[in-house]
């Protein structure tokens, strides 16, 4: 243990010396700007996200969101269908564009000397958008083929909505983001414009530009091109509808002949981290990682995969970057000739123990030493840095926030992680699921020994 | 979250080497005769550190298919005095990250480590590399990790079109089977077997090394001969050529999902060849480039018929290959497949514009530099380039190769490269209205 502190003590002293220059600033048409100040090469990363998701998207229209950001490479007043790819191209850069329930991101990454131009697109297409019927429809077979390419193909995908589904009773995180196929095969023009013109303003939009720049730079050049945009008036909080008590645990099974091997899942309604308030969240980060972070060290593997040859796999996931409540989940791919029933009870008993038992002093230490050193590595790329303000920042977090997370991981005790698996693991909160292979029994057990070897 | 587009294979084709970046590259030499290729960046207090095997999983002895993958996912479940456990415990106390990886040419060995306990974690390290336990538990527990993808390579479309493809295209080669092996072969190997196949890849004769971040030259000597430098002289013989025995037409894989998946293609070039670099800028216009390509603009852009299509050069070490993915509803493939015939054809007999070209160049040109920007990625160029045999000059010299392609040399390696009557499509689905040819 006292190799383990010198270490611990050797890198939080060193740290700021190498850390990033963050500054932020806004302009008078309400647009945020975060700059990320790295000159080790002449690159920058040009991002704006906007504070708006798949869950803001109106009833019935369920990936439009995501539409949307296709068509945003359609073209607008200035620029022609293609061109702002191309014009990317055409400079050596790459971009791209991410939708997620809490944001829509677009950025590019450019040589440093070709961040005005970057601006000048996303300035121009974040008002002045043109659409035609003819890009409605033809991208409209692109985002299906696209759900075909994520979803439809993939029954592991199919098997994950459906938990999501289950799991959110009122909260519009339970719709994928991709959209269910059958109100996106009826997505049309308004229903873009519409989330376009209310969303796409600099009042709800961040810029980040991360890399060789400075921010007087980026003032001087965001006030040139996003200053002159008018804001969306009267855009108010973002109030989604929210989950009532969930009483009932519910369960799923999920068959399908392409599933080659089956796992059991379990997620729980969470806490997500809060602005000021990130204590909860940085209790259930420790404890995912405690539980299922390590393939050799942790809880569910040392139990499951090493005193007991009971799973293949077995892990933990805690998604603590959310504006509302997220996910805490805990997942088993059983080993051969081990039911999912025996799987699960398995799962379950080794939570249990954990909570008995408590947490292993030597194993929390690791681990916040590996978080420790991750603030060394991340430094290493902007382009990440730069996507965990924008999506902290998207997500009802601040600047400081994301500064402190790492101070807030660090005070978390053994007690507080125990706290926060009673209260998270509560069966009430729960969807289990069962991801089956034909001709299973109702334990799960495969119908007879190497059966799950057939194919086609 | 949704990404507009991904890389889903592009990643890995592109071009090992690169560019007029701001590197600078110094070869160390160690006491003991071991080269590496360092890029030294002071201003992180890390080191990233990439070690590259040639010949990778092709050097599985005969009947011991899926040895050398097995062998590389075991490196790390115990090494020394140290458990599975306890070897991952150690890393964690020292902060640093160790990856084990294998294809089917190089075997790689990939860590970051902290400049505070550099020689911590090389021991570390070292004693994965010189002294894996292969325990028979740790070895029984990742062989039903990796059985457990072998059962679901059976059943997922991309996985069945690529081992179709091989298969048909390969012969008896190593390239012809999945290099995890098959369920009989990977249930017979033993920890005996996993020693022999760490001894046909592990060796001094085919180990690069390349180092970039927080290290000087005398240090990066001198942890060379103690990481590597015991190590066998020699290890096992190269596969040699494969064949490419891919008749052309469709190929249809009976497979019920709702939306059909192809990989398609024909031979491609050298890496050495003085067309490579034609070559490589013709594929950027007609399937290489993300929205702009060709293949892009008519399958997805004009008619909507894909998420993605791609094409790409393949040159591995022993075959060369031309290559290209889409996948469709399967209403829609067959058309797809007929857009992308078209565009073939269109590309060998009409060439490309001049703005086309222009732009490629440009393209490709500007976004060499933007690659060197960070030190993992760095390293895994700079390893990269060692293995394909280029120099260190090469970040000094490749832009101005690829502004040297002219018309005439796109003409030229059009005519030889593109083959529309050669091309062979591998469906999986159920793609209506295609009909095999076989």
């Amino acid at each position: 243990m006292k190799r383990i502190a010198a270490i611990a003590l050797a890198l939080v002293a060193a740290l700021p010396a190498w850390a990033a220059e963050v500054t932020s600033f806004s302009l008078d048409n309400g647009m945020d700007v975060v700059v990320l100040e790295d000159h080790r090469a002449p690159v920058v990363v040009h991002m704006v996200w906007y504070r708006a998701g798949a869950a803001e998207e109106p009833p019935g229209k369920s990936g439009i969101a995501h539409f949307l950001e296709h068509l945003l490479f359609k073209g607008t007043d200035d620029m022609a269908p293609g061109e702002f790819s191309d014009v990317v191209a055409r400079n050596g850069g790459s971009d791209n564009a991410f939708t997620s329930q809490d944001y829509t991101a677009y950025f590019q990454r450019v040589a440093a000397d070709r961040l005005e131009d970057m601006m000048r697109m996303e300035a121009d297409r974040m008002r002045d958008l043109q659409l035609s019927e003819a890009d409605i429809l033809t991208e409209r077979q692109v985002i299906i083929e696209e759900r075909n390419q994520r979803v439809e193909n993939n029954p592991g995908a199919l098997f994950q909505e459906q938990m999501r589904a289950a799991q959110y009773l009122n909260h519009p995180y339970g719709i994928p983001v991709i959209g269910w196929r059958h109100e996106m095969v009826s997505l049309g023009l308004e229903d873009a414009l519409g989330y376009y013109e209310r969303f796409y303003a600099p009042n709800n939009a961040i810029l980040i530009v991360a890399g060789d720049t400075t921010p007087d730079e980026v003032r001087a050049l965001a006030e040139t091109y996003y200053g002159p945009l008018e804001p969306t008036e009267g855009l108010g909080p973002r109030m989604r509808p929210q989950e009532p008590p969930q009483t009932s645990p519910r369960r799923m099974t999920f068959e399908d002949p392409r599933v080659s091997q089956p796992y059991v899942s379990r997620s729980y309604l969470a806490e997500p981290r809060r602005a000021g308030a990130q204590e909860d969240a940085a209790a259930l980060l420790l404890l995912s990682e405690i539980l299922g972070g390590d393939s050799q060290t942790s809880v569910l593997a040392r139990k499951l995969q090493f005193d007991t040859q009971t799973a293949i796999y077995s892990g933990a996931f805690y998604d603590p970057t959310s504006y509302d409540d997220t996910l805490f989940g805990v997942s088993v791919v059983p080993a051969p000739g081990v039911s999912l029933q025996e799987a699960e009870d398995a799962m379950d008993r080794a939570i249990a123990e954990f909570i008995e038992e408590g947490v292993d002093a030597e194993q929390l230490e690791r681990i916040k030493t590996s978080i420790r050193a991750s603030e060394i590595y991340a430094e290493d790329s902007v382009q990440g840095l730069a996507r965990r303000y924008g999506a902290a920042l998207t997500s009802g977090l601040t600047i400081d926030d994301v500064d402190n997370w790492r101070s807030v991981l660090e005070a978390v005790t053994e007690d507080d992680i125990l706290a926060a698996a009673r209260e998270v693991l509560d069966p009430d909160r729960s969807v289990t699921g069962w991801l089956m292979t034909p001709g299973m029994d109702e334990t799960g057990a495969a119908a007879q020994p190497g059966a799950q070897e057939v194919t086609q | 979250m949704m990404m507009r587009f991904a890389f889903a294979a592009l990643a890995a084709l592109a071009l090992a080497g690169p560019a007029r970046a701001a590197v600078d590259i110094k070869e160390v030499t160690s006491p003991g005769g071991i080269t590496a290729w360092l890029v030294e960046e002071h201003s992180i207090p890390f080191t990233a550190l990439e070690i590259r095997f040639k010949g990778g999983a092709s050097l599985d002895a005969p009947g011991k298919r899926g040895a050398i993958n097995l062998m590389t996912a075991t490196l790390e479940e115990g090494a020394g005095d140290l458990d599975a456990r306890g070897f991952a415990e150690a890393r964690d106390d020292l902060a640093a990250r160790f990856g084990y990886d294998v294809g089917d040419d190089e075997m790689s060995i990939s860590a970051q480590f902290l400049t505070e306990n550099r020689d911590e974690a090389l021991a570390l390290l070292k004693t994965s590399i010189h002294a894996p336990r292969f325990d028979q538990d740790a070895v029984d527990r990742v062989r039903q990790q990796v059985l457990s993808i072998i059962r679901s390579e059976k059943t997922d479309p991309n996985d069945i079109a690529q081992a179709e493809f091989d298969a048909r295209a390969f012969g008896d080669h190593p390239y012809a089977t999945s290099l995890n092996g098959t369920a009989e072969s990977v249930a017979a190997l033993t920890p005996d077997d996993l020693r022999a196949a760490k001894d046909r890849v592990m060796a001094r004769d085919r180990v690069f090394v390349s180092a970039v971040g927080d290290i000087t030259e005398a240090e990066l000597g001198a942890l060379l001969d103690d990481l590597l430098g015991d190590l066998p002289e020699t290890g096992a013989e190269m596969p040699g050529p494969a064949p490419f025995d891919l008749e052309p037409g469709v190929h249809v894989v009976p497979f019920e999902t709702p939306q059909s998946v192809a990989i398609f293609g024909h031979g491609g070039i050298a890496r050495d060849d003085p067309d490579f670099f034609a070559a490589y800028v013709l594929n950027q216009i007609l399937g290489g480039g993300s929205f702009t390509s060709r293949l892009m603009e008519e399958v997805r852009e004009k008619r909507g018929l894909t998420y993605g299509v791609y094409s790409y050069l393949v040159p591995k070490e022993h075959a060369d290959l031309y290559l290209g993915q889409v996948a469709s509803a399967n209403d829609r493939m067959a058309e797809a497949i007929e857009v992308i015939r078209a565009e073939w054809q269109r590309i060998r007999d009409e060439g490309v514009t001049d703005e086309e070209l222009e732009d490629a160049k440009t393209y490709l040109t500007g976004a060499y530099p933007l690659r060197f920007d960070g030190n993992a990625r760095i390293a895994d160029i700079l390893v990269g380039m060692q293995v394909t045999g280029l120099d260190r000059d090469y970040v000094n010299t490749r832009n101005a190769k690829v502004e040297a392609v002219t018309q005439d040399d796109i003409r030229r390696v059009a005519e030889r490269l593109i083959q529309p009557e050669a091309l062979s499509f591998v469906v999986v689905g159920q793609p209506a209205g295609l009909v095999g040819s076989n």
